[in-house]
């Protein structure tokens, strides 16, 4: 090979490569131009479908934080203010009084106040709260199913997939705007649906 | 007039209501029967009749949009500042500081997500569901760092990707890896990446985002399993220089791509190469290449190039064929192929009180054969991914084969453009200097 072809072979190499990284640009342009149409600059965040939730427990295990960042919240319209709470004592509770071996809840989160005979007010403390959704499942079944889940967003770092979407047994998470973050139950009145 | 007045009024607020709650009062609608049945109202709210003031459940919002924005904000100037000093100032220890604060803004403080390497994913999800909207987060995220890297090379890999910084700030003592080794190791990022998309597009999983073995780090906080995985690859990284960035990244590979056909891309020397063998050894990554002769007849050399590009296609099919193989391992990874195998294979089950996700099953109305043709399809679909996945495969190993026996005269030590993370180590082993008025200086030892 002589040398005076080299500066030739050296100008294919430029050529080859332009080109490349020309296709390389426009291919990034039409990606570009495609996603715009396909993008929304609302942000997604999960949530999950308290109607969809089957309370298996795999919220308390499954999301990537310690404890989790599902936890129960109360939709108080909701609550019958029972004194028997199916979702704050165990089935069969020795006695209907506060002491931890009646209470359902493994971290003693749900803090019960005396409002009038014979009511009773429920509340979650988020702190102590692990989701574990075991009263989720007693006030779904014997209440009114006020208590309930959802993705807290001041604790949840919305990873990109949702790592309890992935095994949630009921599909209950999905993506939802940013602007709607919130699926809480709620609607339902003294009086209508009784 | 006022009936009137109060009957606008109610209706205004109906109206504000129902854009409050109309999905969930839509919903509500949608569900009223099933729970009319099994969970209505059982215990009606009391009238108080001490003036019990009821709190309101309360709804935390999610982290301020505007500050998604700002992270836009950041990679664009963190990829800028970090392009500055690879290119024009040519400083090592900028890069350096660049990507220390990379580190802590993505990493510690936005935790590692979102991040380039997982947005992949977002936009593959936004090829195949019509309904996933891409956030424009994760589009910019995926596009900005590719467009770089087309001008000026991984410079986003360089002082940008928390996790390519926290491998970086802790390679102490690296060893170098044969070079057989490194390039067999290094289509596991191919395969990594052939994958994720694959997962993505039968809609099974995010497995980049799953195996992200430092995001556990950055969080303080993660399942057992995966902080050991951060841990190790760390370990490794004391003398293996950054090897999740060379072996397994998914995002190197586009990276890779880019950065291959680059027009600016840094140099080692910024003026002629002088032959003094004094960076041979400086990149912990093996990604400088030397000067090349050819060896061996011309004629010989160019016949072995000419088979190996019709063996191509060949390697494509046996690749294709080999990924087709195994579509049905592959599947199992997808929840509704896994449950369907499970009811087909194991119908006792069905009985078992303690299978949370058969009793869902069971329980959710769907009939056994809607499953089973629901499996079915994304059977399918692993079928056809299994052949795409393998072909690439395939192709990607014969390419790399012709790469291999295509002689290219190189003059001078160059970085290998592919490889490369301008990181900007390699700068300061060479002894030409550039001041800053432009001259040219050589720095005798
Ligand atoms: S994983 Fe799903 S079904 Fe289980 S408790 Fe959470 S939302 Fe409910
Ligand atoms: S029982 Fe579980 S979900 Fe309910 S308040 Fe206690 S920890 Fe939270
Ligand atoms: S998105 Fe992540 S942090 Fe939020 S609930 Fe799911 S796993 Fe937990
Ligand atoms: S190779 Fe991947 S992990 Fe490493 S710095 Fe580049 S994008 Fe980040």
């Amino acid at each position: 090979m002589s040398t005076d072809n080299l500066p030739k072979k050296m100008d294919r190499r430029r050529l080859i490569k332009n080109g490349m990284q020309l296709t390389l640009g426009l291919s990034l342009v039409s990606i570009a131009g495609w996603s715009a149409f396909k993008s929304t600059s609302d942000r997604l965040v999960w949530q999950l479908d308290p109607f969809k939730c089957v309370q298996c427990g795999r919220c308390a295990k499954e999301c990537v934080m310690t404890p989790s960042a599902v936890k129960c919240v109360h939709a108080f319209n909701l609550c019958g203010y029972c004194d028997l709470c199916g979702g704050y004592l165990k089935p069969d509770p020795n006695a209907r009084t506060t002491a931890a071996e009646n209470q359902l809840c493994p971290t003693a989160a749900i803090k019960r106040k005396y409002i009038e005979d014979p009511y009773f007010e429920y509340e979650i403390d988020e702190a102590l709260c692990i989701g574990c959704a075991k009263c989720v499942a007693g006030c779904t079944s014997f209440g009114n199913g006020s208590l309930h889940l959802q993705v807290r967003h001041d604790r949840c770092k919305n990873c990109n997939e949702c790592a309890i979407a992935r095994v949630c047994p009921a599909e209950a998470f999905q993506r939802v705007p940013i602007s709607s973050p919130y699926l809480i139950k709620g609607g339902f009145t003294k009086g209508k649906n009784g | 007039m006022r009936g009137l007045g109060k009957y606008l009024y109610q209706s205004e607020s109906i109206v504000k209501l129902l854009k409050r709650f109309g999905f969930l009062l839509m919903m509500l609608f949608v569900t009223a029967q099933s729970f009319a049945l099994d969970a209505q109202q059982r215990f009606p709210k009391p009238e108080f009749a001490t003036g019990y003031a009821q709190p309101a459940t309360t709804s935390p919002s999610p982290r301020f949009l505007l500050l998604e924005y700002l992270d836009i904000f950041v990679l664009l100037a963190a990829l800028s500042v970090v392009t500055w000093f690879v290119l024009k100032k040519r400083s090592r220890k900028g890069v350096f500081w660049t990507s220390v604060f990379s580190l802590l803004y993505f990493g510690f403080y936005r935790e590692g997500c979102i991040c380039s390497i997982g947005a992949i994913q977002n936009m593959v999800l936004g090829v195949v569901d019509n309904t996933y909207k891409i956030p424009l987060t994760a589009f910019v995220f995926f596009l900005l760092p590719l467009v770089f890297s087309l001008f000026f090379g991984r410079t986003f890999c360089a002082g940008v990707c928390p996790l390519g910084a926290i491998q970086d700030i802790i390679v102490i003592k690296p060893i170098e890896l044969p070079k057989w080794l490194q390039k067999v190791l290094g289509l596991i990022p191919y395969l990594y990446l052939g994958l994720a998309v694959l997962f993505v597009a039968t809609k099974s999983e995010f497995i980049i985002c799953r195996y992200d073995p430092f995001v556990g780090l950055f969080r303080f906080d993660a399942p057992f399993h995966m902080m050991m995985l951060g841990i190790l690859f760390l370990a490794t990284g004391l003398f293996v220089a950054r090897p999740y960035c060379r072996f397994f990244c998914p995002y190197g590979v586009l990276l890779g791509w880019m950065s291959r056909f680059s027009s600016n891309h840094m140099t080692i020397t910024p003026a002629a190469c002088i032959q003094c063998k004094l960076c041979a050894n400086s990149c912990p990554f093996g990604a400088i290449n030397e000067p090349v002769v050819e060896t061996g007849k011309r004629h010989s050399n160019v016949n072995r190039m000419i088979t190996y590009f019709i063996l191509l296609p060949l390697w494509t099919g046996i690749g294709g064929l080999a990924g087709s193989m195994v579509h049905v391992p592959l599947s199992h990874y997808n929840k509704t192929v896994y449950l369907a195998e499970q009811l087909i294979e194991h119908p006792e089950l069905k009985d078992d009180q303690k299978n949370i996700d058969i009793r869902t099953f069971l329980t959710s109305g769907k009939t056994t054969t809607q499953l089973i043709a629901e499996a079915d399809a994304i059977r399918h679909q692993f079928y056809i991914g299994g052949w795409l996945l393998g072909g690439f495969m395939g192709f990607v190993i014969g390419t790399g084969l012709i790469r291999l026996s295509a002689f290219r005269r190189r003059d001078d030590w160059e970085t290998d453009k592919t490889n490369c993370l301008s990181c900007a180590r390699c700068m300061e082993f060479c002894p030409v200097k550039r001041d800053e008025d432009g001259k040219i200086t050589i720095n005798e030892r």
